[in-house]
């Protein structure tokens, strides 16, 4: 039977962790982003549909440059948080988990105090996958 | 490409004669490529049988898609480790904790099994097997973490004309409200992507999924919803439930050749038999 020979032309699967990680976020009630290991957008669940004003259907996947254009974090300040600042831009940077509180606006304009913890994911043999961010809005103090 | 069936069962041998068409021997295969490269895929009590047609001195590689002990429960018996000519490479899922042998070592030594790994007359080595793509001698081998409990790889070989691909312990279905899918997040696709046979976990029926969500297995009609949406051309059932007997498998696979409808060749995983792709 002819088959397919070396090469694979249909590779289109994320890896296993991250399909995980997203069926996990599925099921929770607590806001989640899930990233590649590159920052760019692979999925947010129901709950952070809420705090980004829009539907991931509607949204879809994003590149890490068109996801920062759509929502943006400043500090406590007000000011704007640098481009390599997100607690996700750094989680996956520097390997690390990352706790912050911030402003967010989202994709619909509305601006939320939440706080951030994200954490890289790291698959077999230690590699990065990508990472994941939860949000947790920020209560009063 | 040759690809023999030595142990089609899955969680434990179940030899009888209520067993006996679809075999009682746990998770074993053998891939030969056109060059005579050989790999033998887990080891599970059907590699006794297959290492005992190895006469002549050899490479043979043994690629374990995890450790669980139907996979790994015939390694001790398998004669070409006891024989000092052969040169036997067992790859298996990585670890950032412990080594590959550390890990064998635990079931491979006293006082669960009488010799020691370090004692083994073959030149004996042990790797982790690198996620993506390497070489064994003619053929490519693709290794992909799959769904299912702990560590778990699924193997996609291909001799550059066929490709095969292998998921005997695969629960793609897992957290998931329907399958399939999309592909892009579907566990195991890329592996099975367009192969010429899919050999797949097919342990359970829709009822006793139910009841096992998180065991790591699929239903039948979970592997004929991934060939399908893999383009795979030909899926071969497998790891088979040690409580279903053959007409118990036979009645299964007649639901899969059903779902499968013309889209893909739906065949019974049978112990000794050999497909040529």
């Amino acid at each position: 039977m002819q088959g397919t020979g070396w090469h694979n032309p249909h590779m289109a699967q994320h890896d296993v962790g991250l399909i995980l990680m997203r069926q996990l976020a599925s099921g929770l009630d607590v806001p989640m982003l899930l990233a590649d290991e590159n920052g760019d957008l692979l999925f947010f669940n129901e709950p952070a549909e809420v705090l980004l004003g829009q539907r991931f259907d509607d949204v879809g996947e994003l590149p890490l440059d068109e996801r920062r254009a759509m929502f943006a974090f400043r500090d406590e300040a007000g000011n704007p948080v640098p481009p390599d600042q997100p607690p996700l831009v750094v989680a996956l940077r520097e390997r690390r988990p990352v706790h912050r509180r911030v402003w967010m606006r989202g994709f619909d304009g509305t601006d939320h105090e939440i706080e951030v913890t994200a954490f890289p994911l790291l698959g077999g043999g230690g590699h990065l996958i990508g990472g994941v961010a939860m949000f947790w809005v920020a209560k009063k103090a | 490409m040759r690809v023999c069936l030595w142990g089609t069962r899955g969680s434990i041998a179940s030899a009888g004669p209520e067993t006996v068409r679809y075999g009682g021997n746990t998770a074993c295969a053998e891939v030969e490529g056109r060059d005579g490269t050989i790999v033998v895929l887990d080891a599970g009590t059907g590699v006794r049988r297959v290492g005992n047609t190895y006469h002549e001195p050899r490479r043979l590689d043994i690629l374990l898609t995890h450790l669980h002990m139907d996979h790994i429960q015939g390694l001790g018996f398998f004669a070409p480790l006891f024989q000092k000519d052969f040169e036997v490479h067992v790859w298996g899922p990585p670890s950032t904790t412990q080594d590959l042998r550390t890990r064998l070592t635990r079931y491979l030594s006293p006082p669960l099994f009488p010799v020691r790994l370090r004692d083994v007359a073959a030149r004996l080595e042990l790797h982790d097997a690198p996620m993506g793509r390497f070489e064994i001698g003619g053929l490519a081998v693709t290794a992909q973490t799959v769904i299912h409990p702990g560590q778990t790889l699924g193997y996609r070989i291909s001799d550059g004309e066929s490709a095969m691909a292998y998921l005997p312990d695969h629960e793609p279905a897992l957290g998931v409200d329907e399958m399939p899918t999309s592909a892009d997040w579907t566990s195991g696709h890329d592996l099975a992507a367009g192969v010429d046979l899919l050999v797949h976990d097919a342990q359970y029926t829709a009822d006793e999924y139910a009841q096992r969500v998180g065991w790591g297995h699929s239903r039948v009609s979970d592997a004929v919803d991934l060939a399908r949406m893999s383009g795979a051309r030909r899926l071969v059932t497998f790891h088979h439930d040690p409580a279903h007997n053959d007409e118990t498998l036979d009645d299964m696979l007649a639901g899969a050749q059903a779902r499968a409808a013309d889209a893909l060749e739906v065949l019974p995983g049978r112990e000794g038999q050999t497909f040529r792709i």
